[in-house]
């Protein structure tokens, strides 16, 4: 099975990620993350979904989609040809004992230390969800004390947008 | 002009044409029942005895005319008690507009009397439904709502309306409805729908509810017999082809024929219409029509490949593409394939007639025969729902009203208060229900009086819940659990008591006695017919079965 990302434009009507998200439960297919948020036109909201299958399921999913009388556009994003980013903050168990061993993995993945203490350590970092969750596997060794991913938001790179038909 | 959310409400119902709505008052729609009081000449509001009677009577209202339904309901119970009528509407694209009330914008939240999430709990239950937040969305909202209800698949709609916007005043600008234009689409592999039908050895049709819902009855029995196709159809399209006819195979899947579940699996072309492979009828989607290509016409696009994949498919209303299909069709004549299927009609299961008992083919073949060719038959569901499918002769497109996708008990009386009120001509309307279904919603029967609607009700009473008690018998070792309910229900004293007349029957002549005197009435009849117990729906095949697993006897 393989992970897709689907990119919606939908009026920002309120309920309108209520509507989306009850779809995905109804139909009993899996949201890995789903992000809402403001765009270029005010009366717009981009939703970027992450969710694994089999393309025939997703391609269902996204024609019910469709039919929601909020969405403007749909389609799937390329991550070859997307830009997508995500968000993680993770606090650490750390301690002198261990926090430089902490720092080199937190310089090689270019992430950042935002907060400091005697035995923590809050670092953010931001990239692919790939690299997010390559820097989650080399810190598995160590003691997590909580942790938030943001989920994805993405677009396609070059000049072009999406059109509302 | 200056009007209030209620006027516009009710100018909105005047606008887009409704005659009738079905409803029932409570605290937060009493502006809107104030408004309908001075709107009474153009609107007729009907009263049913529950919320649920009156979003199938919007149901059944719709089916029988091709008109949006409208149900008005208040906040709270009385719009959970529209959720089931909704949802019935939802699975059998019928177009319906709900109004509800809801609590005042400044008491949402609060969990306050009567309050419910009205545009939470029918999201996925009606094709689109909104809160109305401000009365300047107000009149935008209900006419976009009638739109939708009719635009492509057709389908409920929801508008919620707090009771502060009911009384709030904004400007009002009339607005004329255009006539809906006929659909005309383009469709790219036309031409290869009809090279596969023009070469075909053994095709098959098999068409569902969007025949009924683009009105293509026509078209279908017209390429039926041009391109020479045996056809079968789902029971939301039941009396489009003639009981009996030589290209028809009867209804098909779980209580289909034998003859059209065997063509579906021999089929080297199967031309599915208007229809969405359901589980009912594709019992094992695996298998179904696994030998021969599938064209599928639909007009919503997330069916295609749903259930059963398609070799090609052709997204648009039925009737347009049929319309642009036929004039590419060549006449042919399937002698050889006829063959067989004559061979496998000879292998179906055919009741025979009784001279004593009553037996459920000879009740719905009496019923059509009385009640003549422009007869609407409204069903309940369950045993009862299937004979009549079954034994049905040829009806008009639309006179044919039965919960297909939901398969909800109940749904009958008010669907057919609400045909028999669309309709306003002198059609008998027959109410086929049994005693399982007729108990869940019977309490309408003070609707059909108080309004004199001659709703004939015929209440196959075998003293059981048949459909469930079938599958236990079948396989539940013939464990009765629940079904066998010993209830004492006098129909003809209940039906008195209602203010209707009651008539018993335990005989075949009893019943042809009663029916003629039912259709002589100016009001509500009920009718008991007594029938075994140990009556079954046949044939049956096993869910998630084939053709092969066919039950016969």
């Amino acid at each position: 099975m393989q992970r897709y990302y689907i990119s919606v434009i939908v009026d920002d009507h309120e309920g309108v990620l209520a509507r989306i998200a009850s779809l995905f439960t109804q139909r009993g297919f899996n949201i890995d993350s789903i992000t809402a948020s403001e765009t270029e036109a005010p009366e717009l909201t981009r939703i970027t979904l992450a969710t694994t299958g089999e393309r025939e399921r997703i391609e269902q999913m996204m024609k019910q989609i469709r039919k929601l009388e909020e969405t403007r556009v749909l389609f799937l994003l390329d991550p070859d040809e997307s830009v997508m980013r995500e968000l993680l903050l993770i606090k650490i168990r750390c301690d002198e004992s261990n926090r430089s061993a902490l720092r080199e993995i937190v310089e090689i993945y270019r992430a950042q230390i935002i907060d400091l203490s005697k035995d923590s350590m809050i670092v953010q970092v931001v990239g692919k969800p790939t690299k997010i969750d390559g820097f989650l596997n080399v810190i598995e060794d160590y003691e997590i004390i909580e942790m938030c991913r943001s989920g994805l938001t993405a677009f396609e790179r070059g000049p072009k947008s999406f059109e509302i038909p | 002009m200056q009007l209030n959310g209620s006027q516009i409400i009710a100018e909105i119902l005047v606008e887009q044409g409704v005659d009738t709505v079905f409803g029932y008052p409570g605290g937060s729609v009493l502006n809107i029942y104030d408004a309908l009081y001075d709107y009474r000449d153009k609107i007729q509001h009907v009263l049913t005895a529950h919320e649920q009677g009156a979003s199938h009577a919007a149901d059944g209202y719709a089916r029988a005319t091709g008109k949006t339904g409208v149900v008005i309901a208040t906040s709270g119970p009385g719009s959970t008690n529209i959720v089931t009528g909704l949802a019935t509407a939802y699975m059998d694209s019928v177009p319906v507009v709900a109004i509800t009330g809801n609590v005042s914008t400044n008491q949402i939240g609060k969990d306050s009397f009567q309050e419910v999430f009205t545009g939470g709990i029918t999201m996925s239950v009606t094709k689109h439904n909104t809160v109305v937040r401000k009365i300047e969305d107000l009149a935008p909202t209900l006419r976009r709502a009638f739109e939708i209800a009719q635009e492509g698949r057709k389908g409920p709609v929801l508008v919620d309306v707090p009771k502060n916007i009911t009384a709030a005043v904004t400007e009002f600008t009339p607005m004329e409805v255009k006539a809906k234009e006929p659909v005309k689409g383009t469709y790219p592999n036309l031409e290869e729908v009809a090279d596969l039908i023009n070469r075909a050895h053994r095709p098959m049709m098999y068409f569902g509810g969007g025949v009924r819902l683009s009105g293509c009855a026509e078209e279908v029995r017209e390429l039926v017999a041009k391109a020479d196709i045996p056809a079968a159809h789902t029971m939301m399209a039941a009396g489009v082809l003639s009981y009996g006819e030589r290209n028809d195979l009867g209804m098909i899947g779980m209580h289909g024929s034998y003859a059209s579940n065997r063509a579906a699996s021999e089929a080297d072309i199967i031309v599915a219409i208007g229809t969405r492979f359901s589980d009912r009828v594709a019992l094992n989607p695996k298998e179904f029509g696994a030998q021969g290509r599938i064209i599928h016409i639909d007009i919503d696009a997330s069916e295609i490949d749903k259930n059963v994949k398609s070799y090609c498919s052709v997204i648009g209303d039925a009737k347009d593409v049929l319309q642009q299909l036929l004039p590419m069709i060549h006449a042919a004549d399937h002698a050889q394939w006829h063959e067989e299927i004559d061979k496998w009609k000879s292998m179906d299961y055919y009741p025979e007639d009784s001279s004593t008992e009553i037996l459920p083919h000879q009740v719905i073949g009496m019923i059509c025969d009385k009640g003549g060719e422009d007869a609407y038959i409204v069903t309940d569901v369950g045993q009862h729902q299937m004979w009549a499918a079954q034994y049905l002769r040829r009806l008009p497109s639309g006179h044919f009203l039965s919960s297909g996708g939901l398969g909800t008990m109940g749904y009958g009386y008010g669907a057919a208060i609400g045909c028999k009120m669309g309709i306003r001509n002198d059609s008998p309307v027959f109410h086929i229900t049994s005693d399982g279904s007729f108990h869940m919603n019977m309490n309408e029967a003070c609707t059909a009086v108080s309004y004199n609607v001659p709703v004939i009700t015929v209440i196959l009473n075998n003293q059981v819940l048949g459909m469930v008690r079938q599958w236990q018998t079948v396989f539940y070792n013939k464990h009765y659990m629940a079904t066998q309910p010993e209830r004492k229900t006098d129909y003809v004293k209940v039906a008195e008591g209602f203010g209707a007349k009651g008539f018993h029957c335990e005989t075949l002549a009893e019943f042809e006695a009663a029916l003629d005197e039912a259709l002589k009435q100016t009001g509500p009849v009920w009718i008991e017919c007594r029938i075994d117990r140990e009556q079954r729906v046949l044939p049956m095949i096993p869910a998630g079965g084939t053709v092969e697993d066919i039950m016969l006897d």
